[in-house]
């Protein structure tokens, strides 16, 4: 078993590399990857776990990383937004308007990348159980729907109505 | 020849940036040598503070100092000087900074913040607006008449909580009363509540050997940052460097001054090192400036036709602790009182109220959200006396050219658009013809209610801007100006200005994304959906000294007068045949004729602007100009009710603005949506509520709710194009007024379908339920 007392060099998988950091018993993930990796794209919006602006994926699964310690990650694969490579959210964000200020952006395509890859076929319910976990302050969260539906199956032709 | 730019769908520059994680905000920015700075909140909404002890905190390891409000003996604020970026001998509202700790890190600057011990000896708070005008009420700014004021057209009452009374006479009230057919008269009241930007708010301050304060803020303001530490701490403005990168969401809230004040003392007090303060969320909802609350009283007045003759409004604005820009607000509230109606007999107090909530600054639609609510819920009760469409009494009374505002402002087609125009393309978008109350079989009732918008400005008279060009040698071009990036593309539409002008492509234009002081030309502040008009004029007078100069060099290069060349794709061309051009590229950095001898050297282009003909407001009538255009529109809701559960669903939601010309389509329909839905968060949710001791309940996303995925109608945004004079193009403001009327048409659209009145907001299950209850008994 692991036992961290004090401020002690663990090794996270980040992004598909093995990262050596400092992390203390008490610090939260989201901070170890801001402060020690200088992986700034998960943004602290609550750090209540309230509304998603932290989110990555902890073996493809999101987890909001304010609500993670970071020796918990230990052994695991973390996906941060800096991770994604072309993945299809990232470009179906821009042609959608998915954001304006862009703040909660990384955490909305973190919970959409795993959605589309564990729900290919998600429909409206189940879309709209993952999304609400986080919060955008600037759209209508039309947009946002318009994207994540974009690269589910079905495409974009499922989406009815609206002159956006 | 390039295509058009300007009502094109472009993309944001930032866009991929945004989606790759590699764009910065100002917390991103994280350096081993900041040090962090950790605020102490007041538990008490209004107390004397008898005696603070930092002793125990100072010898907490990694505490480098801690400050109080003795430390600070400063007071603040954009129009009455009444706020110690610090409390000091008192706190006056729940949250309010007492102390601030600086430390190695936050961890230990939290851990030094538990061990600040305060006494304080609590007194009655003012919890309520009626509570602060009744006769003989609890002061909280004793010293109300012995403050300096930033403002000069600020009226505040001695030995009351009025910090400000605005009048609006115009007309003459008998002849419209007695005019006035039928009456009708109403109060309204709506919340305070917050903008909940996705980024809370953060500052850092570096005070150089020299004197040189370096600011870096998540601010809609650089300039006013500069601006008032410079006043407020006596440092030369030249001796202060405000940096702004992208802003995570602002909608109002950082366009006022608080944790640089802070953050700067915290960095005095450590030598000048470079400090950091970072709200967290609590913080953020409770410590820092929210959203005005507003009671209303509204009574109108209207022939048996229904012609508005008269409307009576008394505004009451909850200002909170402090002033702040809040009586900025109640002003805009009294200047558009009428909505975009022509209202020839208008009466209008507006009074800004201290009360012990916390203080409040500009929010999204600067105060008209509520002069819309009040104004479009009392048409449908007077609609609904005259037995007329709501929709129809509208038209009737629409704002058109040769009417006057209630500041006795002369209505043109130019400074308003066609508001007729919009209604009536709005009840198509939503069907308003099929029936705005319709009864399912399976017991749902389906309503729809409207609601128009008007919003001017309200900047100062001598708001200002500016945009610099320069060159590089691949032939395109730098555009920096003082907008910040919040959010709704400012940089991009600047861009699409440019390029339009240059006639070339939007991707050589190169814009500096982020803002600072000491390189970017000042702009007031990204505020009041200005930017496009202020910012986007500033930077077509630049793109013509631009194609001044290139034409010049162009004609030493081609030999011929600058007036026989044109510009476009890159190239100064003869306009009489194309075929004879040089290459921007060639000539940018100076031309070099074919012995080696040069002449001109860079082009730089500047261009400026300021507000024209703006005034305050006449003190006793309210006579003035306060901004140089409105913008107008209609919405409309749709909702379904559920009359067993007194549960409702949102199904539908329309805009119709006009906004002179849309520069970038998806952008504009974008921004509008996202104010809908604010709107909706407002009329269905979000609210501050304080306890007996007035205390905040609502400080985290746990307890104050917000719109989530989901829980939207399905959006219908479209434009009406009637070009403002003066303006890039045409184009007006738009970014914050997609919130204005939706808690109105919902509000009406709830009442229509329980047949009962809703004036408050925000409007629950159980409000509904409860109203039903009160009137079964």
């Amino acid at each position: 078993m692991l036992k961290i007392l004090d401020s002690t060099v663990i090794t996270l998988n980040v992004n598909g590399e093995d990262r050596k950091v400092v992390a203390k018993p008490s610090d939260i993930l989201l901070y170890t990857l801001r402060n020690e990796l200088g992986l700034t794209g998960a943004k602290p919006g609550c750090e209540n776990g309230d509304c998603g602006a932290c989110t990555v994926l902890i073996d493809d699964i999101p987890i909001k990383s304010c609500l993670m310690l970071t020796v918990e990650a230990i052994g695991k694969r973390i996906l941060t937004v800096e991770g994604l490579k072309n993945a299809p959210i990232q470009k179906s964000f821009v042609e959608n308007w998915g954001f304006q200020c862009g703040y909660c952006t990384s955490g909305f395509l973190m919970v959409c990348h795993s959605l589309s890859k564990m729900h290919p076929d998600a429909d409206d319910v189940t879309i709209q159980d993952w999304l609400q976990s986080n919060i955008c302050r600037c759209t209508g969260y039309q947009e946002i729907e318009y994207a994540i539906k974009s690269i589910l199956n079905g495409g974009s032709s499922d989406i009815e109505g609206s002159t956006f | 020849m390039e295509k058009p730019k300007i009502g094109v769908d472009t993309k944001r520059l930032e866009a991929w940036d945004k989606v790759t994680g590699t764009a910065k905000y100002n917390a991103d920015f994280i350096t081993p040598d900041t040090l962090h700075a950790v605020m102490l909140a007041s538990p008490y909404a209004h107390a004397k503070i008898k005696k603070i002890d930092i002793k125990k905190a100072l010898k907490s390891e990694g505490v480098l100092a801690v400050i109080t409000g003795e430390d600070a003996p400063y007071l603040t604020g954009s129009m009455i000087h009444d706020r110690p970026p610090i409390a000091r001998d008192r706190v006056r509202y729940f949250g309010e900074p007492v102390a601030v700790v600086v430390a190695n890190t936050e961890e230990q600057g939290m851990k030094g913040v538990s061990l600040i011990d305060v006494k304080y000896e609590e007194l009655p708070a003012v919890n309520k607006i009626k509570d602060a005008i009744k006769e003989n009420p609890i002061l909280i700014h004793k010293d109300l008449s012995r403050y300096t004021y930033a403002a000069t057209d600020i009226y505040p009452k001695a030995n009351t909580n009025i910090m400000d009374h605005v009048k609006i006479r115009k007309g003459n009230m008998k002849l419209g009363w007695s005019e006035s057919d039928v009456v009708v008269e109403s109060t309204f009241f709506l919340p305070q509540s917050d903008h909940i930007a996705m980024e809370t708010r953060n500052s850092a301050a570096q005070i150089m050997h020299d004197g040189t304060v370096i600011i870096n803020t998540s601010t809609q303001g650089p300039f006013a940052v500069k601006e008032e530490l410079s006043d407020i701490f006596k440092i030369p403005e030249g001796k202060i460097i405000v940096k702004t990168p992208l802003v995570g969401g602002a909608f109002g809230g950082k366009a006022t001054i608080q944790l640089e004040y802070i953050a700067y003392l915290a960095s005095l007090a450590v030598g000048g090192k470079k400090v950091l303060v970072r709200n967290t969320r609590e913080e953020d909802i409770m410590s820092s400036p929210g959203k005005l609350g507003v009671e209303g009283y509204v009574k109108i007045g209207a022939t048996y036709d229904g012609m508005i003759k008269a409307l009576e409004c008394i505004y009451y604005v909850d200002c909170g602790a402090y002033a702040d820009t809040a009586p900025r607000m109640a002003k805009s509230i009294a200047s558009d009182c009428s909505g975009p109606y022509n209202i020839e007999n208008i009466y209008c107090d507006s009074y800004s109220v201290y009360t012990n909530h916390g203080y409040t600054t500009s929010f999204r639609g600067f105060g008209h959200t509520a002069s819309t609510f009040c104004i479009e819920r009392i048409l449908d009760k007077l609609a609904k006396k005259l037995s007329m469409d709501p929709s129809e009494l509208r038209i009737k009374n629409a704002i058109k050219e040769n009417d006057t505002s209630p500041t006795q402002d002369k209505i043109t087609l130019s400074n308003t658009g066609d508001l007729n125009a919009c209604i009536n393309k709005l009840k198509k978008l939503i069907n308003w013809e099929e029936g705005t109350l319709i009864e399912n079989e399976d017991g749902m009732i389906k309503a729809k209610g409207m609601a128009c918008l008007w919003k001017t400005s309200n900047s100062p008279t001598d708001a200002t801007s500016g945009a610099i060009i320069t060159t590089n040698s691949d032939g395109s071009l730098n555009l920096n100006f003082g907008a910040t990036e919040i959010g709704p593309g400012m940089k991009t539409t600047m861009a699409m200005l440019l390029a339009e002008k240059l006639k070339m492509g939007v991707e050589k234009i190169h814009v500096f994304m982020d803002v600072n002081t000491q390189v970017s030309p000042m702009h007031w502040k990204t505020v009041a959906s200005m930017t496009t008009f202020m910012v986007g004029n500033a930077v077509l007078k630049a793109a013509d000294d631009l194609i001044k100069q290139l034409k010049q060099v162009g004609a030493i290069a081609l030999k011929c007068q600058p007036e026989d060349l044109d510009v476009g794709n890159e190239m100064i061309y003869m306009k009489t045949d194309p075929s004879k051009f040089v290459f921007f590229k060639d000539v940018v950095h100076g031309y070099k004729y074919e012995n080696g001898n040069a002449v001109w050297g860079e082009i730089i282009a500047k261009g400026n602007f300021i507000m024209r003909q703006l005034t305050p407001l006449d003190k006793e009538t309210g006579k003035g100009k306060s901004g140089m255009s409105w913008t107008v529109g209609a919405q409309a809701v749709e909702i379904e009710y559920d009359p067993r559960m007194h549960t409702y669903r949102l199904i539908k939601a329309a805009t119709v603005m006009d906004v002179g010309k849309t520069i970038n389509p998806k952008t504009s329909k974008g921004l509008v949506m996202g104010g809908m839905n604010m709107g909706f968060g407002l009329a269905t949710r979000e609210e501050f509520i304080h306890d007996d001791d007035c205390i905040l309940q609502t400080t985290s996303l746990r307890t104050y709710k917000v719109m989530r995925f989901g829980e939207q109608p399905e959006y219908i945004v479209d434009f009406v194009e009637t070009p403002q004079m003066g303006a890039p193009f045409g184009a007006r403001g738009l970014a914050e007024h997609g919130i204005l009327g939706i808690p109105a048409a919902f509000a009406n659209a709830m009442s229509l379908a329980t047949k009962e009145e809703f004036d408050t907001l925000p409007i629950f299950p159980e409000t509904i339920y409860k109203k039903k209850k009160e009137v079964e008994q």
